[in-house]
């Protein structure tokens, strides 16, 4: 069983960039990380920011760190290996895809909660809309068994990104068809369940797909566990900046989330995303 | 190597081992123990703790987005989310006790009943050292942001005054015509401490439909952004009252830190930037601690040196 909270040292730590690769259009960003956990569980985050030039950027920004959610934690001798995939769409992001070996990233975490894997022989359908496979892949590593995996992307470009997956060759969906089918994932995810409906759905991706997904899930009676986003200034639960509607009010997704059961959601549409 | 320690600071006749504070509404010890557990308690970053701001009745909070980056800063429209008096007391309370410093409960009412209400329980809790005031709201009955209004905060303070022995301190609106005005009132109707500034007013306007952004309208703005009006701010109010102040604004070193007691401020609090570290609290003090051991003039507000000057 794959628990959803590794609690995180206090306060910032630098971690050092080992590796800053191109796949696709997107950023995959490795960092040692030598005083956090070996073991942060999938779907739990880091904010983070780079140790020089956090600021001075477009609009002199970033001045706040940026949530991610992990793509992959390998344990090594000196430390955990921590990679984060991301695509640069403002200054934040910008600085960090700029990052370079032997930079400092700047890190708070592993935060928030996880995905919970109940049962770890249940078949899991793992649903990525681009960035959003980042928390698929930290998840495709630690199950044990074969997921049906599906994908959705903007173009071929974004696409590549499937090749991070171990495994049979995910899914693909493209918006213009220049990889895979086209369509959206939802596509995919709808013609699977039309054949299958066992398992549980694991999805990331933006807010218009997670409604979706949650509405699909809902309609078919699948259980649904929606990694969010939403914008944050502190990923602690500090500034009660990045909450959400649920069933029970608002609640921080940064502690009470980033993955919150699909039924428990009023809707997946979180305002205020971060940039 | 261990900082120099910047020693123990007295506020209102609480010995504190130093002059660091979290903002209200800065830092939710409760949630933080959640992600970083018993390390919490062991490296705890403040002298004093602040809670969130209670109100008598529950809030949800404003509907989001409630937070926008600025240029060196941040925008935020919480609402002030608080689980009301009965709740903060049965929940929290007892869970902030636990915390390896005094504390501090920040009360908001929207009528001086209200207040009356909130100051009367909290007062009761032994667990409770300070009350902080938190006027930057509209008073229902007059309509009038109690804290921007001199005469406003005079008469809300005496109504508190007999309720308590237990220090209160107003904490002051920046977004008043003369925040010193406010300040030099709280002191004459019994305020036993100051605490500014709060955060200022602003906005932002979404990218592409340019209606506002934050789902209230409008928020406050923190971080160093706000730093420089901050410090013009203490400094008025350190001339026009003998109360200790607490200054706040953009504080994310022990240079800032420094500026702010040379201003006038007793102790310190770090806001905005415990969202960047949230061990902030704690290296802003070790720096501040190493300046006032090292450099020639700076006198921390305690020493005899400054009460002469």
């Amino acid at each position: 069983v794959i628990g959803p909270r590794t609690q995180a040292p206090f306060g910032r730590r630098t971690a050092r960039v080992t590796a800053n690769e191109a796949v696709g259009a997107y950023r995959l960003i490795s960092a040692l990380d030598s005083e956090g956990p070996a073991d942060p569980k999938p779907g739990q985050f880091y904010m983070l920011s780079a140790d020089e030039r956090w600021g001075g950027g477009s609009d002199e920004r970033p001045y706040l760190p940026r949530a991610f959610s992990f793509a992959r934690a390998l344990p090594g001798r000196d430390g955990v290996t921590l990679q984060f995939f991301l695509e640069a769409i403002g200054p934040g992001t910008t600085r960090l895809a700029e990052l370079g070996k032997g930079e400092g990233l700047g890190l708070v975490g592993p935060l928030g909660i996880g995905f919970d894997v109940r049962d770890p022989d249940e078949p899991a359908i793992l649903l990525g809309g681009g960035i959003g496979a980042a928390p698929l892949l930290a998840l495709d590593d630690a199950l044990d068994h074969e997921c049906e995996t599906m994908l959705g992307f903007r173009t071929y470009e974004y696409a590549e990104a499937r090749r991070l997956f171990k495994g049979p060759p995910p899914q693909v969906a493209t918006d213009d068809g220049s990889f895979g089918r086209q369509g959206f994932v939802t596509d995919l995810l709808r013609d699977w369940l039309e054949d299958d409906d066992d398992g549980t759905v694991y999805a990331c991706g933006p807010p218009p797909m997670l409604e979706a997904v949650r509405l699909i899930c809902a309609e078919q009676d699948v259980p649904a566990q929606l990694a969010l986003e939403s914008g944050m200034a502190c990923g602690y639960g500090a500034c009660f900046g990045c909450v959400v509607p649920t069933r029970n009010g608002y609640v921080r997704l940064c502690v009470d989330g980033p993955v919150v059961a699909g039924d428990e959601l009023e809707t997946a549409l979180v305002p205020g995303a971060p940039h | 190597l261990t900082p120099a320690a910047y020693g123990p600071v007295e506020l209102c006749g609480v010995e504190l081992g130093g002059p660091v504070l979290n903002g209200s509404g800065t830092f939710d010890a409760i949630a933080a123990r959640r992600a970083f557990g018993d390390a919490l308690l062991d490296q705890f970053p403040f002298d004093l703790f602040v809670s969130k701001t209670i109100t008598v009745a529950p809030r949800q909070g404003n509907p989001p987005p409630r937070l926008w980056e600025t240029p060196a800063g941040l925008i935020n429209s919480i609402g002030l989310p608080n689980k009301g008096l009965r709740g903060f007391l049965a929940d929290d309370l007892p869970q902030l006790a636990e915390l390896p410093v005094p504390l501090c409960v920040s009360v908001m009412g929207f009528s001086r009943d209200e207040l009356a209400e909130l100051v009367s329980a909290v007062a009761e809790r032994d667990e409770v050292s300070l009350i902080e005031l938190n006027f930057s709201c509209p008073n229902v009955e007059t309509g009038t942001i109690m804290g921007a209004d001199p005469s406003e905060t005079a008469q809300s303070v005496e109504r508190l005054r007999p309720l308590t022995e237990k220090p209160l301190i107003v904490k002051l609106t920046p977004n008043a015509t003369e925040p010193a005005a406010v300040a030099a009132a709280a002191e004459a109707a019994g305020a036993d401490a100051v605490s500014l500034v709060n955060t200022l007013r602003g906005m932002a306007l979404d990218p592409v439909t340019r209606r506002p952004w934050l789902g209230a309208g409008t928020g406050g703005v923190s971080g160093p952004a706000v730093r420089a009006i901050a410090l013009a701010q203490v400094a008025d109010v350190a001339a026009r009252v003998n109360v200790p102040i607490v200054g706040m604004g953009g504080i994310a070193s022990g240079r800032d830190a420094a500026n702010f007691v040379a201003a006038g401020a007793t102790c310190v609090a770090v806001g905005t930037e415990s969202f960047r570290d949230p061990a902030a609290g704690r290296r802003i003090g070790d720096e501040l601690g190493v300046i006032s051991r090292e450099e020639r003039g700076f006198l921390p507000s305690a020493s005899p040196e400054r009460a002469a000057l």
